[in-house]
């Protein structure tokens, strides 16, 4: 009996629930759905995969892959949160269902500074003096601008990532490159 | 007499979770409940040699699918007092507003469910509906319904604008006039009351003696509540135990209808003491060795964190005893000499959630 003016009251509103495929609720705008990440943008740290606490994340600098199982992810942030350039990201609304399993790949093109420097090198040593990057460590410095010079064949993209790189991280870029000129020596 | 046995659960239409109760009954009534538990066992704990004491939060989160925040809370409290990390007072007021949250919803889903056992399919859906604001405002606010995911070790890694402020107290303000609709029909209606007053009745003695929890110990007069020991900042909220002395389904769940109230309450004084400030501290290097024991206080009652450390990054030890856990000698205690019909409802009126106790 008490539930009486209850009642009534929901007979003359109108209903609560919504036709859901037909009405869909506006998504809120930090709702954790669907991972995305902008591969290009990605610099294969893999803190990702370190900090996912389903551990479904696998990043392998040497290939370039980065690699999800979207059926594991709980969907907690975590990595996103976590990752130094930014290019996780997650949208406002939750993946869609699908029959199969599937493992989601994506390929990029990790940056290589010690690779490069290390093709850089061969390169003057063909052309004028091989002598310069087994000695001196300081002219290490100039050496990213002559390896921008000389590799016509890679991507111009990559280029300016690589040297930016070597601009921002100065210190064990000097490093690096003492190592690879013993290397160059060797 | 001949005595029939009558298997309850681990299936049964009333209760989602799978809890099997071997009913001794004797002309309809029940003289004796043997429990059998251990149909949903996910063996969590085991988790702390695999996963490092950041990512145990998420997995301790996952221990129950309705209070997911308190469980976060007791585990990062666990570690901060072990590492000895100063928590921002921001982040613990921001950690009390969800705590009560989740706590209100999931006292409004246990309502519904409750209704439910006894039949009154109207009002569960009245309850579930009401509920379903305090999961928007979670999604909204968190970025998911239930499980949270905004505890880290050293604070939290969300927080609130002034406008999702303002929408909260307005969402809570509709919440706490809806529910107060139906506080008549639960507490006075009259067919209501013929299911649940007088039956399984606990004396104080009695849930002292089973070592009740929660609710169902403050169902039969014992003023005991984690939240009184003031842990996080509960201490500089004013709060007061709910506390009922009848001892029988209609306390229980008496209590628990107050405690929606006071709930909505705690969060309104936690957002009027919010401070401004951090949202984290910075946590270095691994737990150190040592143990702790935390106890919080959970919508289904105490839980109690038990963690030793050893210095790595994974932890030693990880026990977690849940609420529910405690409270199944008391309902063994309650059922012998109930009738049959009544056995779904005493069962609910433990809030009994299975998936947690067995972890
Ligand atoms: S954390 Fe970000 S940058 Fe690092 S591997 Fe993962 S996605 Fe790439
Ligand atoms: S959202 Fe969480 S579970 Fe999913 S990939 Fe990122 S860290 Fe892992």
């Amino acid at each position: 009996m008490l539930f009486t003016p209850n009642v009534i009251k929901n007979l003359l509103k109108k209903p609560v629930t919504r036709k859901y495929p037909f009405e869909v609720r506006a998504p809120f705008s930090n709702y954790r759905g669907e991972l995305v990440i902008d591969i290009n943008k990605c610099i294969f740290c893999g803190l990702c995969s370190r900090k996912c606490p389903s551990q479904c994340i696998t990043v392998d600098k040497s290939s370039g892959t980065w690699q999800c199982d979207p059926h594991a992810c709980v969907y907690c942030g975590l990595c996103r949160d976590n990752c130094p350039t930014k290019c996780l990201s997650m949208k406002d609304t939750h993946r869609k269902p699908v029959a199969e399993k599937v493992t989601w790949i994506e390929h990029g093109n990790p940056p290589k500074p010690k690779k490069r420097t290390v093709e850089a090198k061969p390169e003057p040593e063909v052309k004028p003096e091989p002598a310069p990057e087994a000695k001196p460590e300081a002219e290490v410095e100039a050496k990213p601008e002559v390896k921008v010079e000389a590799k016509t064949e890679a991507p111009v993209e990559t280029k300016v990532e690589v040297k930016s790189e070597v601009e921002a991280k100065a210190k064990p870029k000097t490093k690096k490159s003492g190592k690879k000129g013993k290397k160059g020596g060797k | 007499m001949a005595t029939t046995v009558i298997p309850f659960g681990p299936q049964h239409p009333v209760l989602p979770e799978p809890v099997h109760l071997t009913l001794k009954v004797e002309d309809e009534i029940v003289k004796e409940a043997i429990p059998a538990l251990g149909y949903v066992h996910r063996g969590l704990e085991k988790l702390a040699d695999i996963r490092d004491y950041h990512q145990m939060i998420n997995v301790c989160e996952r221990v129950c699918g309705i209070c997911s925040m308190i469980h976060a809370v007791c585990y990062s409290q666990s570690i901060e007092e072990l590492m000895g990390v100063e928590v921002p007072d921001r982040a613990k007021m921001l950690r009390i507003i969800w705590s009560e949250l989740h706590r209100c919803h999931s006292h409004l889903l246990w309502l519904g469910l409750f209704a439910d056992a006894f039949g009154f399919e109207a009002l569960f859906m009245q309850f579930w509906r009401v509920r379903e604001r305090i999961m928007d405002i979670n999604e909204a606010t968190t970025g998911s319904r239930v499980i949270v995911s905004v505890n880290v070790i050293g604070g939290v890694r969300a927080d609130l604008s002034p406008e999702q402020i303002r929408w909260i107290l307005s969402e809570i303000e509709i919440v706490e006039k809806e529910v107060r609709a139906m506080q008549d029909t639960i507490m006075n209606d009259y067919t209501v009351k013929s299911r649940t007053v007088g039956i399984g009745v606990m004396t104080k003695e009695q849930a002292w003696e089973l070592g009740a929890a929660g609710p169902t110990l403050r169902g039969s007069g014992v003023a005991q509540d984690m939240r009184m020991t003031g842990y996080g900042a509960y201490g500089e909220l004013d709060f007061e135990p709910v506390v009922e002395t009848a001892g029988d389904c209609w306390a229980r769940s008496t209590v628990r209808f107050r405690e929606v109230l006071q709930s909505i309450d705690l969060v309104r004084q936690a957002i009027a003491k919010l401070p401004e400030g951090e949202l984290a501290t910075k946590v270095k290097g691994n737990p150190p060795e040592g143990e702790i024991f935390t106890r919080v206080e959970q919508p289904r009652g105490e839980c109690v964190y038990y963690i030793r450390g050893n210095g790595t990054k994974h932890l030693d030890r990880l026990r977690i005893r849940t609420p529910t856990f405690a409270n199944i000698p008391p309902l063994l205690g309650m059922l012998p000499g109930c009738e049959l019909a009544d056995v779904p409802v005493i069962v609910l009126s433990i809030d009994p959630c299975i998936s947690c106790t067995e972890r």
